[in-house]
């Protein structure tokens, strides 16, 4: 690892101003950032702590919506009873980050903002169509994850929460890589009153919502509907574990799978 | 400067002059002499530097000390009475011959503390997949469930 | 327990393992050298390169750096040996190129040693590797043994023309021919045996300190054979007098082979404490020991059976070709010749057997023995081929192994082994049961309704263990004896210390050693303490591999024991004033035969030391005694495991549903601790199968799976539950009736589970799959045979 600052604000604003000096990085729960850093592929001159920012706390219902304070770990938002009543799925989605270890210390924000293009969140934002609150603005899920570990972040910009709707029915299914247990492909299906939402992660550079999923979930909700839609290979990711043919494959059996799974949950 | 991170290890305050760069394991080991705290990957998967963090498995190799400054941390040399009885998870890898080599050992048992505070009468389906963040090579993991449950068993007494 | 009651055959918990348990184990990196500096190793980033120049001026004068060595700097330095020599079909020596410690001229794999780089702390010592500029001209790489025979390929050694190491033989090729000549049915089979990393969770890590007072050296190395390193290490590369050099392997994490070898980073270590005058720690990162340990597998292999209408095997030709990467390692060239072509008769009565193998340079790591080494590529190919041929020819699995099992012994094989005694068919019988093979069709029909498919998979594996008789290991090229070497020091008071040369890496040789001597002895296990890994202490060894420790290991212990024993009948002759002749040891007593007279154990070790009423004339004092065991014929570990697999023709997914392993390990000592064995085996074993690929990029020769991101490492919930159990008969001619048991579920493990999968995509027209059958794999031999 190479040598840095730390420094520890207790305010957002403070963070904000230490985010502004070269080189500094938010750090969360630091299960990406430091991984990063200790293998030398990050290099940041100033470290910021976000853990002390009690405003990026907390989960809460509001109205027809969970909000998740951006430090929330994984292990909270999986254990959270706010979270497993109104959208069990997404504390489902949140049990199966990482392992137990990395729950405890990995966070929404840290993951959402890191935008790793398998990490399970991001298709559960873009299927629930969630919001993201930060220091300066809210910017709907569908804006903010723009390319492969990039987002609509700014400099010095720090996630604070994201705001989930409540869906009426809801499931994600990961198909894990065999090595790492990152989502090969992840599904996330979200079923509301304005239709459905179909959020895919692990099969492209970035998570990306299926529209033709969609469109077919959205005429008949049913694990056939799902499994008889054609995703075309064109555009995925192709690596040592999957060809771009076999996650073409896959994104419609795990929506059937979610389809089939969110209507015995909810 | 938070340079010195101050925290409760194993019961005792301790702090130390470290850069900032210094990981909670290398603190642990370098610093405080506690070497039973291991190192066994470089991408925070093997789960052999697992310690609990105000009682929470976390991997010692990808947490800054300074980012748990102020926290109690346990380590495997923190388990033990101080006469020596094993903890009832100690005792219980013990007795069903689930460790080999050692090496993963105190990492496994940290996590089979967490593991057990949270899922007190858990299946063995339900140890083998909340173990998923700590590898062992030697026992193909049989008798380390085996003792996970036995453990968790001894510890409700 | 009383110390009447004999522990052998008891499942007696393991004496080390409070240690383990409380962090108070030692490891190599666990201990500290005042005022030690840290190593770094720069490797090279390229598979194949010309190094022009090292420029490490800019390096050298980073903040704290001691040093930096390169491959030049290392004058007299040798190159690191190659432990065993393999003469090819042509008469000629093995190509063997020069190894050396850090890379000179050129480099051959992506994570060769090219400097080593010394600082006072690891951060330091990282920095300034930055800052060396070494000037690589890039060349094409190969990195797959059939390619690199390939006309045009890149090149890697020039005393290998071709990149050929060896072309090796074993077996009759005339009667071969001639039985398929004859042969009513031809199975033919083409497989890769798939290349692993060892990854034991310790990584590899060393301490080299260098004292002025005597000039000698100390390393602490995370080893499986401190003599062995210490002699390779001393007379073959450093040229240093080995009384000048203690090898010290403290508590090793793990080593299922990769820690048998001297590596070129405790070497080039240990040369440099000298001249910096300060000790070396180093312990690899994992991204390092995944480019670096030495691999295992790799093999290519066409095999063909013939077989007469019955399903009897005629003849069996092997043709295989092996990757032994870019060097050398310590036994890289025994592995695929004597370790493998001569168990291709299994458990049958082949008459006729032929196996050429080529053995390979490429731009990758070292490949060297890994748990099993040899066999279980031996075993992948007959009981793959074997069960194709029972598809083939309509016959059931179990009736066409039945058909064909050796049932006489001592059995000369065609492949050079004489089987000294074996039962095959109740190892069989009762894995059948235990795996509930009756219910199979019941279970399989009932997936089959929920859409998947269901397969069962046999292996009758056997291994050659118990490494090995000295004269046959030295006629077959062996470059070292293999014996063992043991002392047991019976103190005054009656305890006993016991040197050993084997060495426990996770085996509880500390617990099971201790049994035989307690066993023999009549006294309580804790008053028996295991001494071994350290060159310093112990009198001599050859280590632990090839599931040698108890069946030569232990038999040295037990003839140490003899002495022991026959030297307390003439001292308590002496106190009960009988005749030796008279004296019988049992229960830890030494009696008068036909009376009640008799002398303790622990009285006689005292009057050993304490010699006042001692026939001193005739004997001389003290207790302890060191004896050498050479074993006259290897061991042979055989059993039979049965896989059963689901498959989710959606996914590709495999799950391993049920693991029966019924295996025949001689006398057991301690039977808790050789089922932990199998267990860690099968684990190893059935991750080869499901899970686990070493793959490089056939372009760049870059790793593809260098850390477990992309290293599908078996966890918890890869894996069922075993049924494990044992047949016994006993090795015949080696005093413990062991033949060992640390190997066979990688052996028996990989073929099983794979013919479970092949039983389960006949139905769906999968004829070949190569392991690991991941997933995605699967899916693609499904969507082929539909296609």
């Amino acid at each position: 690892m190479y040598s840095f600052d730390l420094v520890r604000p207790t305010s957002v604003a403070d963070a904000t101003a230490a985010l502004k000096k070269k080189d500094a990085k938010a750090l969360a729960g630091g299960q990406s950032l430091v991984a990063a850093m200790k293998l030398r592929l990050a290099q940041p001159r100033t470290l910021v702590d976000l853990s002390q920012l009690a405003e990026l706390k907390g989960i809460k219902k509001d109205g027809n919506a969970v909000t998740i304070g951006a430090l929330a770990t994984h292990a909270e938002v999986a254990e959270s009873s706010v979270v497993k009543a109104a959208i069990p799925a997404l504390a489902d989605l949140a049990s199966g980050i990482g392992d137990r270890q990395v729950r405890n210390m990995g966070t929404l924000g840290g993951s959402i903002a890191h935008n790793d293009p398998t990490a399970c969140y991001p298709a559960g934002l873009l299927a629930l169509g969630a919001t993201v609150r930060t220091n300066s603005r809210t910017i709907a899920a569908d804006d903010f994850f723009t390319g492969m570990f990039e987002t609509a972040l700014k400099d010095g910009e720090i996630i604070t929460s994201v705001s989930f709707p409540i869906p009426t029915q809801a499931a994600y299914v990961k198909f894990p890589n065999p090595a790492s247990r990152f989502a090969l492909v992840g599904v996330f299906v979200a079923r509301a009153k304005d239709g459905v939402r179909v959020g895919v992660t692990g099969a492209a550079p970035c998570a990306f919502r299926s529209k033709p999923l969609e469109a077919a979930l959205g005429r008949n909700f049913t694990a056939d509907a799902a499994k008889a839609t054609m995703i075309g290979a064109s555009g995925l990711n192709g690596d040592l574990h999957a060809s771009p043919e076999y996650r073409a494959h896959l994104i419609p059996v795990l929506a059937a799978r979610a389809v089939t799974a969110a209507g015995t949950t909810r | 400067m938070p340079g010195l991170p101050s925290m409760n290890v194993n019961g005792k305050a301790v702090s130390a002059d470290v850069e900032p760069r210094t990981l909670l394991v290398e603190f642990l080991r370098d610093d405080l002499g506690l070497t039973g705290t291991h190192v066994g990957c470089d991408t925070g998967q093997c789960g052999a530097c697992t310690v609990l963090v105000n009682g929470m498995a976390v991997k010692a190799c990808t947490v800054l000390a300074a980012q748990v400054a102020g926290a109690n941390i346990t380590t495997i040399e923190g388990l033990a009475a101080p006469d020596g009885t094993l903890h009832p998870m100690q005792a219980a890898f013990k007795e069903c011959h689930g460790l080999q080599c050692g090496f993963c050992t105190p990492g496994m048992v940290l996590s089979a503390i967490d593991l057990v505070k949270r899922h007190p009468g858990a299946s063995e389906e339900t140890i083998r997949s909340e173990l998923e963040g700590n590898f062992c090579r030697c026992t193909g993991y049989q008798n380390i469930v085996l003792a996970v449950k036995q453990g968790a068993a001894a510890m409700s007494r | 327990m009383t110390a009447t009651a004999s522990p052998i055959g008891q499942s007696i918990r393991r004496k080390e393992d409070v240690r383990f348990l409380t962090g108070a184990g030692q490891y190599t990196n666990d201990i500290t050298a005042r005022h030690t500096t840290h190593a770094y190793f720069l490797r090279s980033p390229h598979a194949h390169a010309t190094i022009r120049g090292i420029d490490t001026s800019r390096a050298k004068s980073a903040p704290s750096v001691l040093a930096i060595f390169t491959g030049e700097d290392l004058v007299g330095v040798g190159g690191l040996p190659c432990g065993w020599l393999i003469t090819g079909t042509d008469g000629k020596p093995m190509a063997e190129p020069p190894h050396p410690v850090l890379a000179r001229g050129k480099v051959r794999y992506v994570g060769d040693p090219v400097a080593l780089v010394i600082a006072e702390s690891l951060h330091q010592a990282k920095d300034a590797a930055e800052l060396i500029d070494v000037d690589y001209d890039t060349h094409p790489a190969v990195v797959n043994g059939i390619e690199a025979l390939r006309h045009g390929a890149p090149q890697l050694h020039d005393v290998a023309p071709n990149n050929k190491c060896y072309t090796w033989a074993l077996g009759d090729p005339t009667a071969v021919d001639a039985a398929f000549a004859k042969a009513a049915h031809v199975t033919k089979l083409e497989i890769y045996n798939n290349r692993l990393i060892p990854n034991a969770i310790e990584p590899r890590a060393a301490m080299a300190v260098h004292s002025r007072s005597d000039d000698s050296y100390t390393l602490h190395v995370a080893n499986q054979n401190p003599h062995l390193e210490r002699l390779l290490v001393s007379a073959f590369v450093l040229g240093l007098p080995e009384h000048k050099v203690r090898v010290i392997a403290p508590d090793v994490g793990g080593g299922f082979g990769s820690k048998i070898y001297l590596y070129p980073e405790e070497t080039a270590m240990m040369w440099a404490s000298k001249q910096v005058n300060r000790p070396i720690t180093w312990v690899a990162e994992r991204s390092e020991s995944f480019l670096s340990d030495a691999h295992g597998r790799d093999h290519t292999t066409h095999a063909e059976l013939a077989l007469d209408k019955d399903g009897k095997f005629l003849a069996l030709r092997v043709h295989t070709n092996a990757n032994v990467g870019a060097y050398l390692s310590t036994f890289a060239s025994c592995v695929p010749t004597i370790l493998y072509a001569t168990l291709l008769a299994g458990q049958y009565t082949t008459p006729a057997i032929f196996c050429e193998v080529t053995a390979v340079f490429t731009n990758t790591a070292p490949v060297d023995a890994y748990r099993g080494a040899g066999r279980p590529e031996a075993t992948y190919v007959v009981e793959r081929i074997v069960h194709q041929a029972a598809v083939e020819m309509g016959i059931a699995q179990d009736e066409i192994r039945r058909r064909n099992f050796i049932r006489t012994f001592p059995y000369q094989t065609p492949v050079a082994l004489v089987y000294d005694t074996g039962a095959y068919e109740p190892s069989l019988d009762e894995a059948m049961k235990a795996a509930n093979v009756a219910g199979f069709a019941k279970r399989k029909a009932e997936a089959e309704k929920r859409g998947k498919l269901r397969g069962l998979g046999y292996a009758a594996y056997i291994e050659a263990c118990g490494i090995a008789p000295s004269n046959i290991a030295g006629a077959l090229g062996a470059r070292a004896g293999l014996f063992e070497a043991g002392t047991v020091r019976v103190n005054p008071t009656g305890s006993v210390t016991v040197m050993t040369g084997s060495h426990s890496h996770g085996q509880g040789h500390e617990t099971t050693f201790a049994q035989v001597v307690a066993g023999r002895l009549g006294i309580p296990v804790d008053n028996v303490d295991i001494v071994h890994g350290d060159t310093g202490r112990i009198p001599f060894g050859m280590g632990t591999y090839g599931s040698r420790s108890l069946a030569v290991g232990g038999s040295a212990i037990v003839k140490a024991l003899d002495k022991i024993i026959a030297k307390g009948k003439k001292i308590a002759a002496h106190l009960l004033e009988a005749s030796d002749a008279d004296i019988e040891f049992r229960d830890g007593k030494y009696t008068v035969v036909g009376t009640d007279r008799a002398k303790a154990f622990g009285e006689v070790a005292f009057a050993a030391y304490v010699p006042h009423n001692y026939p001193l004339a005739t004997l001389e004092p003290g207790l302890e005694e060191t004896a050498f065991y050479d074993p006259t014929n290897f061991t042979f570990p055989a059993g039979t495991h049965i896989a059963e697999v689901e498959i989710d023709t959606e996914t590709g997914v495999v799950s391993l549903v049920d693991f029966t392993a019924c295996d025949d390990f001689g006398t057991i000592i301690n039977p808790m601790i050789v089922e932990g064995q199998v267990h860690g085996g099968l684990a190893q074993g059935i991750g080869q199968a499901l899970l686990e690929n070493c793959v490089y990029d056939p372009e760049s020769g870059q790793l593809l799976t260098g850390s477990y991101m992309d290293y599908a490492m078996p966890r918890a919930d890869d894996l069922p539950k075993f049924k494990v159990s044992n047949t016994v008969t006993p090795c015949t001619h080696n005093p413990l009736g062991a033949k060992g048991c640390g190997e066979a579920g990688a052996i028996g493990a990989p073929a099983a589970v794979m013919n479970a999968v092949m039983d389960a995509l006949a139905s769906a027209g999968v004829k070949h799959l190569d392991m690991p059958a991941s997933p995605h794999r699967v899916w693609q031999a499904l969507r082929a045979a539909r296609a």
